[in-house]
């Protein structure tokens, strides 16, 4: 293969979005040695880590075992109080699945390569993240052995009677179910090439048969990839408007309600934007660690990460635009409960939530302005973890202090957490980080098949034809 | 490179895919199906503590079933006889039979003949007999031809469906209120209409929200 | 399906309920032995003891299954054994699973009031006023009602004690029989006031045959000063009857007639009569209440003007109160701007004006009422002849001499009937100690309480509700205490008791009591005086006539008033445990204090001031020490509490109570001595430093949002509304135009809503917030005790509660009390957010629960602008019960079978007593076949309010009395600007104030 020609003004003004790879055949080699990789060649601290996060999955079972065994009461929940750490760990996650399908869906439409190094494993997280978030809607009512099966539209002739369609929950069973299936299927369509070429890449037997089921039979030919092509686009196209109608239903659980803190229509565009926001902070945390500690770094360059930071400036500008509009209409509304409630919300008992999430979202993304801290590391890490801390207070925020003092001050309450509410929390972001680490170490974290496309070399190669990359037709 | 799967194993993949289908929703229908009370209730026969026959009493003998179950049209439970009902007759019939003997033990030591509860209605259902009796739904509607029981078993599914759709349109299962205990009676004309005549004339309407039948 | 725990419903048809209460059981022992009892046990409380191996694991199990995979449906596959009982020989006419009526009466601190108790299968399960008897009227008190509970309160005393080691009656029996009682000169008998006529006759036999004998009443919280008080005013025993209801001006000397200080609701009930508006000419009937007090209390918070000082200031005050009648009197403070006005009031209402002393208040207050009554000429108080003796002592000094004599060693024999001396006794007594010296001590008592562990003998005392007895009320009219069920520890009444002492012919409660009354009846009509008698309640003609009497002032003039020095503890009786004779009384001691709205605890309450100086905040622990005498308990600020004061209910901190009670609070009694009986100077008041955490169910006590920023003007939330008379002539709309934003209207079409449609009317101006809607709708509805720790996190469950809030300064405000009910909104917001559809409008416009659909998303709650949905978080009557180690099963009994009993993980709220609702509508439609208009319908909290304060009905029913007051223009809406359309409406208070005081 023909070596890379390195043009300087080019360079300057377009840094390739894939370095260091001599050719096509390193990179391969660069992202299938991970998962080719035999059990000891994996450094220790992998299994280490693993092993911790594993034993945080069985405390996130043993905890909703003692849930459903004693009920509610367990956790913190009370009059009036009703909603509270269950509920905000739900939206919590539902909002960081929302990087992936934005990241393989939409910048797929709008032809950002960028994307191609990021998306694989963005889309795995929105499925890890979805499955944390969809625990607590089962879990946080109080006969979840009824709920199961009576919050889906099974039709039942002993009852004679269906669901309340006009419920926000009900809504969001369909919302966040679509969600998942599309996320699912969008995701492994992309893994297919990458699964077939671990598969002819495969070495033991198992290793083969295994990855020629996943690979559906893939051979790479141009027919092929012309199905392929198509059934990524449709996908693409039919999650698109998924990334803004899921947040929009789940912030109708709150819309649609009287509270006062809840009842806002800004919330659709509100909780979408805060959810892109939250997703792509937590997506940038992962890929830091995956760069250190997987030596992704010319995979996943600068120039992914700067993109990434200029969307979490906006996303985060367009939350604190929205802070601001509800400060303002609850003065101008001149509803009383409405004002008091966003006072109470600032300089109430839980002042300390509500500043807390103002720094974390609005403040300290404003860092961003400047290119030096978008393209520094160290910073871009601490702000991807302050933001995920802030979004998780923001969600808190919203239901739990507008619920703490509504409209009866005879009725006013305070919320304080148990030991098994944070143990519930703990054990789903356990559950996620296992489900992430098994992903790095068993599947390509990388769409080698789209990272062609972009490698600094695309320039003089034919290797597009020949490997057939999807960004050359 | 060589091929890792023979060429069958489209067709084998195929089978399986259909086979596992069809698995699961057999399956799930199955479940579905054999969980609805028309299944799983219906039919309870236990065997009685006492050999009663209603075949015998209500049938033959053609006794009302008020005699025994004079509560169901004065309370809200049709409730089971006490033993000095029974007494009431077979001190002088059969007063000897070996097959009265508990009923006979009961009557002197007051201790109650434990009987099988068969027509069982959930803890948080409300039924009044009282209300429906009088109402002129007769009993054959929902315990069946109990004068053709030897021994009585539960005929009707008696879930929430059933009582809805009865709620929803009585006019089929309305007679005229002292016919309620003929459970052989045959209307002389559409048993529709002159259900609806009774509903206008002892103005019935038949909750169908929550709190008719559930507090 | 299975996974529906505990419900009742069916109860067993073994039993023949009775015609006049007796033989249903001989014990509960006798019948939990047959197999019928167990079957029917486990079919009814499947998670009682007896059931919890099947029961109790299946349901776990198949639990841990839908956890994981959600195959509870599994569930219905399992079909249990049920069994039926009939009753082998019983009433032809009965009708198992019916509800039977019967009276009785309820007698407590020598008051009497008159009941009806609803029983099945012969369970009392509900008790209401008997509208016959002149002291309740219909009406029944929070402590009556809840008197319910402790017939199955599985810790009152069970067997014969002695000397602590179990013993039987026939034991006790031979050693009375081996008693030397001679003349009786060492032997005396303690009970509480004897108002039953019956075992006053049984007095006068024993005082006959013992002629040396000494009987002595006490009662920790009695009518003795009120009795002295007429002694000194009129040289003879009468008891006082204010009209309330007559009066246009009256002033209370520290007397909570509207609270804890009168024992029956027929205060309230007069009282309230003409808060009732209805028109125009109503408006003049409003009375104005004054009230002079330490702490705050009911009827101060019902007051239009309320004046603090130290319980001991109060003599000093009337005293001034007679000068000022005469000349005005000088003095510009508040005190002397109020005496002031306050005598001009009096005078110019004249025969309309009434004076009235509480039972803390010394004679000499009550006499100088009385003669205040008498210069003004009232016609609203009367008077009736009070049954004297003068072997008889009561009150506490009659109590000092005989723990005296007791310690002296001339008591050989003490007979204590009843009551809990060695708790209630004052401390400087040491009644334990005497009592221990008595060498043949005997204990009738309701449970194995202090008393009994100092006494040689105990014996179980039946509950009233289990006991044959009558009761007489202090205006003569006698009632007959029936009994609803056999003893079911097999306990004996104090009439009973004495029967055995006495040896009499007749040993059974019914024998004594009807024999005493049917022998002066003409013998023709005998059977059926007695039966008319059972029925109605009352026995018709024992009315005592009154008497006229006047004032010797002569008496009353050189009397000493105590001088203030230092802080003074005051004693009140507690409105949830009264004496401590409830501490273990579970749904009392949740039942929030009316003021202080505390559960499971008293406090010691301090003024706001008292609590700046001192730097204390609520919950601090603080010892209150006179001489020897130490208490240490938590303090609370109390608005408009006396500065320089401090008040602590009775009732608390019982050593040895039951597993509610035990160690519940802090015992007043411990400080509380024979010469400072109600209030004390001279005590010394520090901090411990150490802390408590008290149990409150109202965290923010006012209608104004807090002050969070400097600058911005917290607003006033129109919740309760209020207005004086004079306002509101002026302007009829003032009430409905309080609303802060104008009302919105939906853009969606409205519902019609015709035909019967159910609606509720609370009036503000007549409520007094006295609790008695709060206890009636948990006996009616099964609703659950959780318990401190639960309350605490904000989880009581209440159907009913009682909002208070504080109107005005923190020093000196004033309190309004509103009953928050379910709204049954038209447009309610928790109906559309739930997912299953488990909440839904009935068309009659109830909304509707459906607790077996719900699945706990506890949605509809939060969506719920009034906070009245209460959320089963655990399995509430289960996880109460069992962390004090009580089987269930007996509790259970209470139950009304005509509701659900709820399991863990599902909502509930108050129904409008939709069981009441089709029980009438199957009545009516049943028994005379005609279309069901909603008449006879009356909600539990609606029947036993003692004011008349709540209506309830069909408010498309132009001439129900709830569609006239929703016409009312001081009708409203909480909340009217959601749109969501509340059917529970207000009616806003009306008061009278003097103009002369509303300036300052």
């Amino acid at each position: 293969m023909s070596a890379v020609v390195q043009d300087p003004q080019l360079m300057a003004v377009n840094p390739p979005l894939v370095q260091g790879a001599t050719d096509l055949h390193d990179l391969t080699d660069q992202i299938s040695s991970v998962v080719e990789a035999k059990v000891y060649e994996t450094p220790l601290k992998y299994w280490i880590t693993l092993m911790i996060t594993g034993s945080v999955v069985l405390l996130l079972g043993a905890m909703l075992t003692y849930l459903v065994n004693t009920g509610i009461g367990v956790w913190g929940n009370n009059r009036p109080i009703g909603w509270a750490w269950d509920i905000t760990n739900f939206v919590f996650w539902i909002g960081i699945g929302h990087a992936g399908t934005l990241i393989s869906a939409i910048l797929f439409l709008f032809r950002q390569k960028w994307r191609t190094s990021i998306n694989r494993s963005a889309e795995a997280m929105t499925l890890f993240a979805v499955m944390c978030a969809g625990i607590f809607p089962l879990f946080h009512t109080g006969r979840p052995w009824r709920a199961f099966y009576w919050l889906f539209p099974i039709p039942n002739t002993d009852l004679n009677i269906w669901q309340n369609f006009r419920s926000p929950l009900i809504w969001d069973v369909f919302a966040v179910s679509t969600y998942f299936t599309v996320s699912l299927l969008f995701w492994y369509t992309g893994l297919v090439p990458d699964l077939a070429s671990l598969r002819d890449r495969a070495t033991s037997k198992i290793r083969q048969v295994v990855f020629a089921i996943l690979s559906l039979g893939w051979r790479g030919s141009a027919r092929h990839w012309r199905h392929y092509e198509q059934a990524y686009l449709i996908l693409a196209g039919i999650s698109t408007p998924l990334v803004l109608s899921v947040h929009s239903v789940v912030s109708f659980d709150f819309a649609t309600s009287v509270i006062p803190g809840w009842h806002t229509t800004i919330f659709p565009p509100y909780f979408v934007a805060g959810a892109i926001f939250s997703g792509f902070a937590c997506v940038m945390t992962l890929l830091l660690i995956a760069r250190w500690t997987l030596n992704l770094q010319n995979l996943i360059t600068i120039k992914h990460l700067d993109n990434m930071n200029k969307i979490i400036l906006v996303t985060g500008s367009v939350v604190g635009y929205a802070y601001c509009t509800e400060f303002f209409i609850a003065w101008y509304s001149g509803d009383i409960y409405e004002r008091f409630t966003f006072l109470n919300r600032a300089f109430g008992p839980y002042w300390w939530a509500a500043w807390a999430m103002y720094s974390c979202n609005v403040f300290i993304p404003q860092l961003y302005w400047s290119k030096k801290m978008r393209t520094n590391l160290w910073v871009m890490f601490i702000i991807s973890i302050t933001t995920n801390i802030g979004m998780w207070f923001e969600r808190f925020v919203i239901i739990a202090t507008s619920l703490t003092r509504d409209f009866l001050p005879s009725s006013w309450g305070y919320y304080s957490p148990t030991w098994v509410d944070i143990c519930t929390f703990i054990g789903t972001i356990g559950l996620f980080l296992t489900l992430f680490l098994l992903f790095a170490r068993f599947l390509p974290m990388i769409a080698m098949s789209e990272v062609k496309g972009v490698a600094a070399i695309e320039k003089h190669s034919f290797a597009g034809q020949v490997e057939g990359s999807p960004s050359h037709r | 490179m060589a091929a890792i799967f023979p060429k069958a194993s489209d067709i084998i993949l195929k089978v399986l895919g259909a086979v596992i289908g069809l698995g699961a929703v057999a399956t799930i229908g199955a479940y579905t199906y054999l969980s609805y009370p028309t299944v799983i209730d219906t039919g309870y026969q236990p065997e009685q503590p006492v050999a009663y026959s209603h075949k015998l009493h209500a049938g033959q003998l053609g006794m009302n079933c008020f005699y025994c179950h004079y509560t169901a049209y004065r309370g809200a439970y049709a409730a089971i006889p006490g033993t000095e009902i029974c007494m009431g007759c077979h001190q002088k019939v059969k007063d000897k039979s070996p097959r009265l003997e508990m009923v006979r033990q009961s009557y002197e030591t007051g201790e109650p003949i434990p009987w099988k509860k068969i027509h069982v209605m959930p803890d948080y259902v409300y039924f009044n007999h009282r209300a429906h009796v009088t109402a002129g739904v007769s009993c054959v509607s929902c315990h069946g031809r109990i004068d053709q029981m030897v021994e009585v078993h539960q005929e009707k599914p008696l879930n929430m469906a059933m009582c809805l759709a009865c709620h929803r349109d009585p006019a089929p299962n309305v007679r005229p209120a002292e016919l309620v205990t003929q459970l052989d009676w045959v209307p002389d004309r559409d048993p529709r209409v002159i259900g609806e005549e009774i509903i206008a004339q002892k103005h019935l309407h038949p909750p169908t929200n929550c709190s008719g039948c559930h507090r | 399906m299975s996974l529906v725990n505990i419900t009742l419903k069916n109860t067993p048809a073994a039993t023949p309920a009775p015609v006049t209460g007796p033989e249903y059981w001989r014990s509960l022992d006798q019948l939990a032995d047959t197999p019928e009892f167990r079957t029917w046990v486990e079919r009814e409380f499947p998670d009682d003891a007896a059931a919890v191996l099947d029961g109790n694991s299946r349901r776990t199990m198949l639990k841990i299954m839908a956890a994981s995979f959600g195959l509870a449906g599994l569930a219905a596959c399992s079909r249990p054994e049920y069994r039926l009982a009939p009753q082998a020989r019983g009433r032809e006419d009965y009708i198992p699973g019916a509800a039977y009526n019967y009276t009785s009466v309820f007698s407590l601190g020598g008051h009497a009031s008159g009941l009806v108790v609803q029983t099945y299968e012969g369970r009392p399960s509900k008790i209401e006023g008997n509208p016959d008897h002149p002291a309740s009227l219909g009406a029944a008190t929070a402590l009556a009602q809840a008197s319910l509970l402790s017939v199955y309160d599985p810790d009152r005393s069970k067997a014969v004690l002695d000397g602590g080691k179990q013993s039987t009656w026939e034991k006790f029996e031979a050693a009375v029989k081996g008693l030397s009682l001679g003349d009786g000169s060492g032997l005396r008998f303690l009970s509480g006031t004897v108002i039953s006529p019956t075992l006053d006759s049984l007095r006068a036999e024993a005082l006959k045959k013992w002629p040396k004998a000494k009987w002595v009443e006490y009662e920790s919280i009695g009518r003795d000063n009120e009795r002295a008080g007429a002694m000194l005013a009129f040289g003879q025993a009468v008891n006082v009857h204010p009209q309330f209801d007559k009066a246009k001006v009256i002033l209370s000397l520290d007397y909570d007639f509207l609270g804890a200080d009168y024992p029956t609701p027929l205060a309230t009930k007069l009282f309230s009569k003409n808060r009732h508006v209805d028109s125009e000419e109503d408006l003049e009937k409003i009375s104005r209440l004054y009230v002079v007090e330490s702490q705050f209390s009911l009827t101060g918070a019902n007051a239009e003007h309320r004046l603090r000082m130290q319980g001991g200031e109060v003599q000093k005050f009337a005293a001034d109160l007679v000068a000022a009648l005469s000349a005005a009197p000088a003095g510009n403070d508040k005190r002397g701007k109020f005496l002031a006005a306050l005598a001009k009031d009096l005078k110019a209402a004249g025969k309309d004006a009434l004076v009235v002393a509480g039972p803390r208040q010394p004679a000499i207050v009550h006499a100088l009422a009385h003669q205040i009554n008498q210069t003004l000429g009232v016609a609203t108080v009367t008077y009736t002849k009070a049954a004297s003796s003068d072997r008889v002592d009561s009150g506490v000094d009659a109590l000092k001499t005989l723990t005296g004599e007791m310690t002296g060693g001339q008591v050989t024999t003490l007979i204590i009937l009843g009551g809990n001396p060695a708790f209630t006794a004052p401390a400087d007594l040491q009644f334990g100690a005497a009592l221990a010296k008595v060498a043949n001590s005997i204990h009738l008592g309701a449970e194995d309480d202090e008393t009994a562990a100092a006494a040689k003998w105990h014996l179980p005392e039946a509950h009233y509700l289990e006991a044959w007895g009558d009761a007489q009320s202090t205006d003569g009219v006698v009632a007959i205490q029936q009994p609803m069920i056999e003893p079911i520890f097999g306990g004996k009444s104090a009439i009973e008791v004495m029967a055995v002492l006495l040896d009499s012919k007749d040993r059974k409660g019914l024998d004594l009591v009807k024999n005493f009354w049917t022998a002066q009846w003409p013998a023709a009509t005998k059977e059926n005086t007695w039966r008319k008698t059972l029925n109605d309640g009352v026995i018709a003609g024992t009315q005592t006539a009154e008497v006229k009497v006047s004032v010797d002032s002569k008496r009353i003039q050189a009397m000493p008033a105590p001088a203030a020095n230092g802080i003074e503890v005051g004693f009140v009786p507690s409105a949830t445990t009264w004496d401590g004779r409830f501490a273990n009384n579970a749904w009392m001691q949740e039942a929030p204090d009316p003021i202080t709205k505390l559960v499971w605890t008293n406090v010691a309450l301090i003024s706001p001031a008292m609590g700046r100086e001192k730097g204390w905040k609520d919950g601090d622990m603080v010892a209150l020490t006179r001489a020897n005498l130490k208490l240490e308990a938590a303090v609370m600020v109390q608005p408009g509490h006396a500065d320089n004061a401090v008040t602590i209910a009775l009732g608390y901190g019982r050593p040895r109570s039951g597993s509610v009670g035990t160690n519940v609070g802090y015992n007043a009694g411990l400080i509380r001595t024979s010469d400072s009986f109600w209030f004390g100077q001279g005590f010394a008041i520090a901090a411990t430093g150490a802390k408590e955490i008290l149990a409150n169910t109202q965290e923010h006590g006012s209608m104004e949002e807090p002050q969070l920023v400097a600058g911005i003007k917290p607003n006033k939330r129109p919740l309760v509304r209020e207005t004086t008379i004079e306002e509101y002539k002026k302007n009829s709309k003032a009430i409905e135009e309080m609303n802060e934003v104008p009302e919105l209207d939906s853009v969606y079409p409205q519902l019609k809503w015709e035909g019967l449609q159910w609606g509720m009317a609370i009036d503000l101006g007549a409520c007094t917030g006295c609790n008695a809607c709060v206890v009636a709708c948990q006996a009616e509805n099964n609703v659950p005790s959780v318990g401190k720790d639960q309350v605490l996190r904000g989880r009581e469950m209440h159907w009913i509660r009682m909002d208070r809030y504080y109107v005005g300064s923190v020093d000196d405000p004033r309190a309004v009390e509103q009953p928050i009910p379910c709204m049954q909104c038209e447009n309610a917001p928790c109906e559309n957010v739930c997912p299953v559809q488990a909440t839904t409008h009935s068309p009659e416009g109830l909304n509707d629960m459906a607790y077996n659909r719900c699945v706990g998303t506890r949605y509809c709650a939060n969506n719920c602008p009034f906070k009245v949905r209460h959320f089963n978080f655990l399995d509430w009557h289960k996880n109460f019960l069992e962390r004090r180690r009580i089987e269930p099963e007996l509790m259970q009994m209470v139950y009304n079978p005509d509701v659900t009993v709820r399991m863990r993980g599902i909502m509930e709220k108050c129904t409008y007593c939709v069981q009441r609702i089709q029980e009438a509508r199957i009545a009516t439609k049943t028994d005379n076949r005609r279309e069901f208009t909603g008449e006879g319908v009356v909600t539990a909290c609606q029947q036993t309010c003692p004011a008349d304060a709540i209506s309830f009905g069909n408010i498309n029913d132009p001439n129900s009395k709830v569609a006239k007051l929703k016409k009312q223009e001081r009708n409203y809406a909480m909340l009217a600007e959601l749109d969501v359309r509340p059917r529970t409406t207000y009616l806003g208070r009306l008061r009278n104030p003097n103009p002369e005081l509303e300036a300052s």
